[in-house]
This record gives structure tokens, C-alpha cells and sequence, in this order.
């Protein structure tokens, strides 16, 4: 079993969420900018591509879905990143 | 908004709000969440076929995210989520098949419904009275002023010495997994993997809710190295299951992408706050989920209606 960890402090607890609320307001802008370009887009390409080829559809929606996975993690994590550096100066 | 995919009505906040909550229990528990993300795409009238697929996309989405960050905290055992993976598999392949066995009997949603209620209420009683003695064993230590190591990421358990005669079966080829500190028969952790896998193709969803107990109790796997490996494992078998699911015509992968808008971030917020508790302690919080799973399908088998 593992070793043990220094628990957070109240203060740490409480930045973390300042942080989280701070991303949560630039992620929303993010994502209502992705609505209206991306979907807007890719949805008429996509519902061709499933009544022709359901396989390669199948395949397109494994990698959108782990591709947009990745790039919103990158987004997130660079926010974070972005906003700790922010306070720290 | 119009999903032409599925041909539904949704609104996308919906969606995103679902995704974030769901994203939230996935990060930190480890669980896919599809006892929630299915009745709440039903609900909004989704066919149940496009729910359950589409689920499966979203759930790879928010597997991705939530075992990167699992990775950065150092709570993914890639070694032992590679063994499982094949083990689920094949596992999910037997679990749809059984399915179809029932089908062919006339009686499936009797079958499913039991054995969900069953299994669902099985896990929250053993996992209550497992985490309880845990929390309890901790406390009467720290009161006689001994050490504990209950917070944190530090693990323990009350049924170890179960843990232990289990690994006691030296069945070869053993295989050792030096990020999880154990060492332990390959057939073992087929086992473990395939029985999560065969409940995954019977009852639908990730099957999460057996597997993050089953690799604690059974493989001794610390619990939050227990959420980190296995959400990396769903982005495997989830993928496989996308994929199925997607030639057959359930997948509306627009409405997946909408939901892990939400996912995403919830995830992250879900998969930081595993070091603020301790394994005994997440283990506890773990319990209502299979509760809520047991009390829509006792509804549904009461009503009627399918959530």
C-alpha cells in the first residue's frame, strides 16, 4: 500500500476552487464558440458520412470524441496553468 | 437544438450539465455513470438503443481526460489496465451473447433486472460494512494514539486478510505490477476483468460500478490507483463498444460530443479531488451509486416505465 500524504490546507482548498470557478467562466466562452463554429460544421458531414459509410463513421467518432478529449484537456490544463501563474504574480 | 444523427430535440445545456455531473462521479470514482447518462438521455426522448451507444462514446471522452489527470497524480497502473482490458472484452462479448440467450427465453428484462438489483444492493452492503469497519478500525487507532495511515492517499482495509488468502492461489504465470505494489496470477486479473466485462455486456454501461471494487478487494489494488487504472481500461473497452455500437446505428456522436463539453471539465474536478480523501472514505461515498442504479431498476420493474 502506498505512503502517506500531506493533506491540503483550508487556504489550497479554496484557491483551487477560485481557480476552478476563474476556468469554469473562460471554458463556457470556449464552448459556446465551439457550438456554433464546430458542430455547426461537422454535423451535416457527419450525418452523410453515417447513411453512406457506417464504418468509417464509426471510426471518425472514436477519434473526434478521444481527439476532443485530448484538446479540452490541454485547454483546461493550460487554464489552470494561466490563472495560477496570474495569482502567483 | 436538433441532433439529425438521432433525429431528437435536445437542449445542448442539458446535455453539458449531465456530461459535467456525470464527468464529476467518473473522475472520481471511476465509474463510466451510464446508470445515470442513459435514464437522462431516455428522458428527453431518446431512443433507448442511440442512449445506451452514444453513452459509450461520451464515457471514452471522459475516460481520456479523467485518466490523464488520474496519470499526472500517479494513480494509472498501465501494465495491469492492458491485461484487463483483454479481459473485458472478451468478458462483454459473452455478457451481450447472454443477453440474446434470454432474448430467445421471452423473459431478458426479468433476468437483467434481477440480477442488477441483486448485484447493485450486494456491492453497497459489502462496501458499507467494509468502509465502515475501515473508518472505524482508523479511528480507535488514532484515539489510542497510534498512527493511521487514513487520509491521503494512504490505503487500507478491514477485509485484507481476504485480499491475502486470495493471493495466496500462486496460479502461473504471475504477474508482477510494481506501480500497484502487487504481485499476483494473471489468471486472477482475467478473472476480475472478464467477470466486469461480462456484467458490462449483460447490464450495459462500463460495468465500473464491480470493477473499482473488485480491484480493490480482490486484486489489491489502493483505491485510488483502483479509479485511475480502470477509467484507463474503459477507454479501451468503451472504444470497442463505440465502435459495435456505432456500425450498427446506435451512435449519435454530435450529442457524445455536446455531453463531453461538460464531461471534460467535471472529470478534471472529480479526478483532483481523489487526494483530498482517503481510499475508505471514497470507497463509502462510492455506495449510493449502485443504490441509485438498484432503486431505477426497481422502479422501472414496478412502473413499467423505462427511465
Amino acid at each position: 500500500m502506498r505512503g502517506n500524504m500531506a493533506r491540503p490546507g483550508k487556504k489550497q482548498v479554496r484557491q483551487t476552487l477560485q481557480a476552478f470557478v476563474a476556468e469554469l467562466i473562460v471554458y463556457s466562452l470556449f464552448v459556446i464558440i465551439y457550438f456554433f463554429a464546430v458542430l455547426h460544421f461537422l454535423g451535416q458531414w457527419l450525418v452523410q458520412l453515417e447513411i453512406q459509410h457506417i464504418r468509417t463513421y464509426a471510426v471518425v467518432a472514436i477519434l473526434l470524441i478521444i481527439g476532443q478529449a485530448v484538446i479540452l484537456e490541454a485547454v483546461t490544463t493550460g487554464l489552470m496553468r494561466f490563472l495560477r501563474r496570474g495569482r502567483s504574480e | 437544438m436538433f441532433f439529425p444523427i438521432s433525429h431528437t430535440q435536445i437542449n445542448p445545456i442539458y446535455l453539458v450539465v449531465i456530461g459535467f455531473l456525470i464527468g464529476v462521479l467518473g473522475g472520481f470514482f471511476g465509474v463510466g455513470g451510464s446508470f445515470i447518462a442513459g435514464p437522462a438521455l431516455r428522458a428527453v426522448g431518446m431512443d433507448w438503443n442511440f442512449a445506451v451507444g452514444t453513452d459509450l462514446a461520451h464515457i471514452v471522452g471522459k475516460s481520456v481526460v479523467a485518466a490523464k489527470r488520474h496519470r499526472a497524480l500517479g494513480n494509472v497502473d498501465l501494465r495491469l489496465g492492458l491485461i484487463m482490458a483483454i479481459g473485458t472484452i472478451a468478458g462483454s462479448e459473452v455478457g451481450a451473447q447472454l443477453i440474446q440467450v434470454f432474448k430467445r427465453a421471452g423473459n431478458v428484462n426479468f433476468v437483467v433486472s434481477a440480477v442488477s438489483i441483486v448485484l447493485y444492493l450486494g456491492i453497497s452492503i459489502f462496501m458499507i460494512c467494509e468502509s465502515w469497519k475501515t473508518l472505524a478500525a482508523a479511528k480507535r487507532r488514532k484515539r489510542a494514539g497510534k498512527s493511521s495511515p487514513s487520509h491521503g492517499k494512504a490505503d487500507e482495509s478491514a477485509f485484507t486478510h481476504m485480499t491475502e488468502a486470495i493471493h495466496r492461489w500462486r496460479i502461473p504465470p504471475m504477474i508482477t505490477l510494481p506501480v500497484s505494489g502487487v504481485t499476483i496470477s494473471l489468471w486472477l486479473i482475467m478473472f476480475v476483468a472478464f467477470i466486469g466485462g461480462l456484467f458490462s455486456g449483460f447490464l450495459g454501461g462500463g460495468a465500473g460500478y464491480i470493477r473499482m471494487p473488485s480491484m480493490v478487494y480482490i486484486l489489491g489494488v489502493p483505491t485510488h490507483l483502483a479509479v485511475g487504472t480502470d477509467l484507463f481500461e474503459i477507454i479501451i473497452s468503451a472504444s470497442y463498444g463505440t465502435f459495435t455500437h456505432a456500425i450498427k446505428g446506435n451512435v449519435d456522436i454530435l450529442i457524445a460530443l455536446v455531453m463531453h463539453t461538460g464531461a471534460a471539465i467535471g472529470a478534471q474536478l472529480g479526478a483532483i479531488s481523489t487526494q483530498y480523501f482517503a481510499g475508505p472514505k471514497i470507497r463509502l461515498a462510492f455506495v449510493p451509486l449502485p443504490l441509485i442504479g438498484a432503486a431505477i431498476v426497481i422502479y422501472t420493474l414496478l412502473t413499467g416505465h423505462k427511465l
